[in-house]
């Protein structure tokens, strides 16, 4: 046995000692017994029986046990999540949320592919209600065309009215096509295309006394509703209207049915009303006068009581249809007059577009939106994907998983100023740009008056009125006469005791303080 | 009786029973046997028996629900977690109860949230059970109960600063004893040595200009050049195709073949040198004093420090917030953008350092003070913390390795280990139990039971990893690479609602509001 040299000075003596305890086991005592008593133990030396045998477990991985077996194997990942071998979680969230996001908009290409045939503007658009690649376009001249969306072709093409196309609507069952237009005719026309090659004729036409705006059909029964001069309901089979309604005098522009509720009907006129209908009652059941016109409205197929509004003053209205004296949510973004809304199936979100030539996807509870596109009045109609960064198709498993990975992680840090910043940058055309600096210039502006305004008069005589409340002018709980309408539009001085008087009666339920002046 | 009864017949009394209130899928024999009674009372058409034997079936029935009462399962529900492992796991505190002056939904969400982060935890607690590998030990066993000794007891004499080498690869198997070796290079040293982050590969680094990097398992050599220059230290940047030399004027970098990739002209006469993984940031200490930080992925200098401390030689790393620690006379801190002794290494949140007065310090860096001070045979130039927390300190020609030695003061060392030169380099290979020790005649790699991690993450690092996974692994974590802006002492800021400036903002506007309201009262004359 020899002495080893490798081992530390101040142990020399301790390792001599112990060596040669094994030694003295075996062999002869007295030859070792001088060095034994020479050679003192170091005081942490607990006794003689230290000589021990040791045990010694050190770390030997059996590659078999991480490698794969053969290459047609998946290669095998040990994990251990101990959050010491994970450093910078936060760090590397955040990294990878902002990459997710800078991903998102780099692979933002949301056109699909353009619908080209018509030669003049397209007027109207009616979705076919069971085949999801069918759609139905009617042009200011007087076409209509059926498109098969999945090979994006011209299935079928109606010369239909003369002069502008202004509703299209499909029935329940799929058997007709209904189309309205500036001729003051209503057509039917099978939805199967003729045979032969001639002209295709429509199956019936109802000739009505005024020119239609618009047409809807029930999502249930064989009832659909025009509107002109007032609201009608027409049952297929006949040819006279069952009903009509009208409150007030000027006409009518748009004519929705509830697709969840579905005898409820909303509609909005050109002198800046909504009214709502039911068509099992006689008359209409509630009004709404805003401070400006509203285009279109539509309803959320998945909560009955909501429906926006496009209105002209460049803004968009959620209401709900119970509570008709504020706004669930304004939604602004647009610069310009909004034409259109209509809902996306999920009821989560709807688009719209606008005279700025934009068009802009808005969660249904918020009031900002996402830009998607620019369009323009040419002839023709374009697709584009709702999400502008999704991949059509579908998804692989794991593909899936990243998705969802990166959105939650984008919905984790979005509030972080990077990542906003990227998430919400757009370029926009110049027009829209301009447009945006001068309303919200606009804005600043009145919000200043207004402000001074308040500081410089007594406390509370200038109320502070909600932006959800701002736009509503008055909300009608009953039908009013002719007459008292007149009076309320050209006597607008004696609102305030006649309005007292019919809230009194139960009748006139709000009159926006604010909007007194603008009688 | 059993016996007698067909296969059919036990069949329709076993549903009979079954339709009744207390469903048993495990029936006890005697309950068999009682259902059995009735088929055959049945058979003989005695209904009185029946009767009698029905009433009876009842009390037995209520018998054996009390009797399952009784025995529960002492195992029943999922295992349970303990709440030390749930710790180890979770991410923060639960919001309890603070929830006030928010909207239904957002305590729904919060709540939900929550939710899933605890069982997030829980399940990465579970798994646990999963690892394959367990941590290397050394334990000294009288031979008097060496028979009934397992490794899971730690009896009487469990010190172990006397094992020596031979003595731990005499008793590990061929593989592990391979690990230890000496490599004898006489006439370039003293050597600088370098693992990579996965431990397979290791640099050498001779001050004469001897460089050279093998794989240290299968002692495959990868290159071997001589830079007709002074090193004064070696490191590997984010993967082995890569490495970091510091030569007398400038820096360069070195491929796996031993080409020169770069010279960096902007980082002279550095000394010093450790490397970010996931920032990408090669952090320099130089002999006129700076810090500077070099963006590898770029090739950028991102930011110099002059310290304005003198030569800078000492240098550690935070793992876990990436801040450099500098040593002069005493320790500073450094972040990317914004803390003397002579070595320091980190672990966890403590920090070692040792200086010319013969003692080894630990600090604790949550509150900046010194826990423990361990006095060492001469002053350690050396000190490194591995993977589990065993710190190497070297002094002159020794090697001391102790264990525990941040929250218990320990009166002996884990391991001693004696060189025949003095040590200029350790290093503990990460995932190994192995110290690497670089000295003036060469190298000599230890066996140190119980220093590497045993269990990696291949989604992190991985010693086994093939050449297309590594290539993929520097892609996606060059993707993920952090921008230095967010080195902060503490790392997880950056996930947390920033309270202060908020209730700033609060502050703020409140008072502006106090404001409006004086000059509207002021203003008005009622």
């Amino acid at each position: 046995m020899e002495i080893r040299n490798d081992l530390p000075q101040f142990y020399f003596v301790e390792v001599f000692f112990s060596c040669f305890q094994s030694l003295l086991l075996s062999s002869n005592r007295s030859a070792c017994s001088a060095i034994n008593t020479r050679l003192q133990p170091r005081p942490f030396c607990k006794s003689e029986e230290k000589r021990m045998n040791i045990k010694v477990k050190v770390l030997s991985r059996n590659p078999d046990d991480y490698l794969r077996e053969t290459k047609h194997d998946i290669h095998r990942l040990p994990r251990n999540y101990d959050p010491t071998l994970h450093p910078f979680e936060a760090n590397r969230e955040y990294t990878r949320a902002l990459n997710a996001t800078k991903l998102d908009r780099i692979f933002a290409k949301p056109f699909l592919g353009a619908l080209d045939g018509h030669s003049d503007s397209v007027q109207c658009m009616s979705k076919h209600p069971k085949s999801l690649s069918t759609l139905l376009s009617g042009s200011c001249d007087g076409q209509v065309k059926v498109w098969n969306l999945a090979t994006r072709k011209c299935v079928r093409t109606l010369n239909a009215h003369r002069g502008f196309v202004r509703g299209i609507t499909v029935d329940r069952n799929c058997e007709y096509i209904l189309t309205v237009g500036n001729d003051q005719t209503i057509k039917q026309w099978g939805m199967e295309p003729a045979a032969s090659r001639e002209l295709e004729e429509p199956v019936n036409t109802i000739i009505g006394k005024t020119v239609f705006t618009s047409i809807d059909h029930h999502w249930k029964d064989p009832v659909y509703a025009t509107c002109g001069q007032q609201v009608d309901l027409w049952d297929t089979s006949r040819a006279d209207p069952v009903r009509s309604f009208t409150w007030g005098t000027d006409s009518i522009q748009s004519v929705k049915f509830n697709p969840v509720e579905t005898n409820i009907l909303a509609s909005c006129t050109q002198d800046r009303h909504i009214v709502l209908y039911d068509t099992r009652e006689v008359t209409p059941l509630r009004k709404l006068t805003l401070a400006m016109r509203t285009n279109t409205v539509a309803w959320n197929p998945m909560e009955a009581f909501i429906f926006t509004a496009a209105n002209e003053d460049y803004q968009l209205y959620t209401f709900d249809m119970r509570r008709l004296d504020e706004a669930i949510c304004v939604h602004r973004d647009h610069v310009s007059a909004v034409i259109d809304v209509d809902y996306s199936p999920t009821g989560k979100e709807f688009v719209t577009g606008s005279f700025d030539k934009s068009i802009r996807i808005f969660p249904t509870t918020e009031s900002r939106s996402r830009y998607i596109l620019c369009g323009s009045d040419e002839m023709n109609i374009r697709i584009w994907k709702a999400s502008a960064s999704e991949k059509l198709g579908k998804l692989d498993k794991r593909e899936e998983s990243t998705v969802e990975y990166s959105n939650k992680l984008r919905e984790k840090f979005a509030h972080h100023p990077q990542v906003r910043r990227i998430a919400r940058h757009r370029h926009v055309p110049r027009s829209i740009y301009h447009e945006t600096k001068i309303i919200k210039e606009q804005l600043t502006s009145r919000k200043r008056k207004e402000t001074n305004r308040r500081k410089n008069n007594k406390p509370e005589s200038i109320p502070v009125v909600p932006i959800k409340k701002k736009a509503i002018v008055v909300k009608w709980n009953e039908l009013l006469t002719g007459e008292m309408w007149l009076l309320l539009v050209l006597h607008g001085i004696y609102i305030q005791s006649w309005e007292q008087d019919r809230f009194n009666k139960g009748l006139l339920v709000e009159v926006n303080p604010e909007m007194h002046t603008s009688y | 009786m059993a016996a007698s009864i067909t296969m059919h017949d036990q069949k329709q009394s076993q549903r009979k029973v079954l339709k009744k209130k207390s469903v048993r899928y495990f029936q006890e024999s005697s309950e068999k046997e009682e259902s059995t009674s009735i088929q055959k009372s049945e058979e003989h058409g005695e209904i009185k028996k029946l009767n009698q034997v029905a009433e009876k079936n009842a009390e037995r029935d209520d018998s054996t629900d009390d009797r399952r009462k009784r025995s529960k399962d002492p195992f029943e529900g999922p295992a349970k977690v303990s709440p030390q492992k749930m710790k180890k796991y979770s991410r923060g505190e639960r919001m309890g109860r603070n929830l006030e002056g928010r909207t239904a939904q957002h305590r729904f969400n919060l709540k939900r949230s929550e939710q899933r982060y605890e069982l997030a935890a829980k399940q990465a607690a579970r798994a646990e059970l999963l690892l394959p590998e367990d941590a290397g030990q050394v334990l000294r066993i009288p031979i008097s109960n060496l028979k009934q000794h397992s490794f899971l007891e730690v009896g009487e004499g469990s010190d172990t600063y006397d094992v020596r080498q031979s003595e731990i690869t005499e008793s590990v198997d061929i593989g592990s004893a391979a690990k230890r070796f000496e490599l004898t290079l006489n006439q370039f040293g003293p050597y600088r040595m370098d693992y990579t982050r996965n431990g397979r590969f290791l640099a050498l680094a001779g001050k004469m200009g001897h460089l050279t990097a093998f794989d240290w398992v299968s002692k495959q050599l990868l290159f071997e050049i001589n830079v007709m220059e002074t090193i004064t230290d070696v490191q590997w940047l984010h993967v082995e195709t890569m490495m970091a030399v510091a030569q007398k004027k400038w820096l360069y970098m070195y491929d796996n073949t031993g080409t020169e990739l770069h010279c960096i002209k902007s980082m002279s006469s550095v000394l010093r040198m450790s490397f970010l993984p996931y920032h990408f940031l090669l952090a320099a200490a130089t002999n006129y004093g700076a810090l500077q930080y070099l963006d590898v992925s770029m090739g950028k200098m991102v930011s110099e420090i002059k310290t304005k401390q003198g030569r800078l030689d000492v240098m550690a790393q935070n793992p876990q917030n990436a801040v450099i620690h500098l040593g002069h006379t005493d320790v500073n801190c450094w972040q990317y953008n914004l803390c003397t002794c002579c070595v320091l290494s980190l672990f966890d949140r403590y920090m070692a350092t040792s200086g010319i007065d013969r003692t080894i310090k630990i600090y604790d860096l949550r509150t900046y003070k010194p826990l423990q001070s361990y006095r060492v045979a001469h002053g350690a130039n050396e000190l490194r913390f591995s993977q589990r927390g065993l710190l190497a300190g070297a002094s002159n020609n020794i090697v001391e390795i102790f264990k525990d030695s941040c929250t218990i003061a320990q009166d002996k060392p884990y391991m001693v280990h004696r060189l025949k030169n003095p040590i200029s380099d350790l290093d503990f290979c990460p995932y190994e139990d192995v110290l690497g020790i670089g000295h003036s005649n060469g190298y000599s790699s230890l066996l140190v039971p119980g220093s590497g991690e045993p269990n990696f993450d291949a989604l992190e690092v991985n010693p086994f990893m093939t050449k297309k996974q590594r290539k993929e692994a520097e892609v996606k974590s060059l993707l993920e690479k952090i921008q230095p802006e967010l080195i902060t002492l503490d790392p997880n800021k950056i996930g947390e609602v920033d309270r202060v400036t908020f209730q700033q903002r609060e502050e703020d506007r409140r008072v502006l509001f106090l404001l409006l309201f004086h000059v509207g009262t002021a203003v008005s004359p009622g």
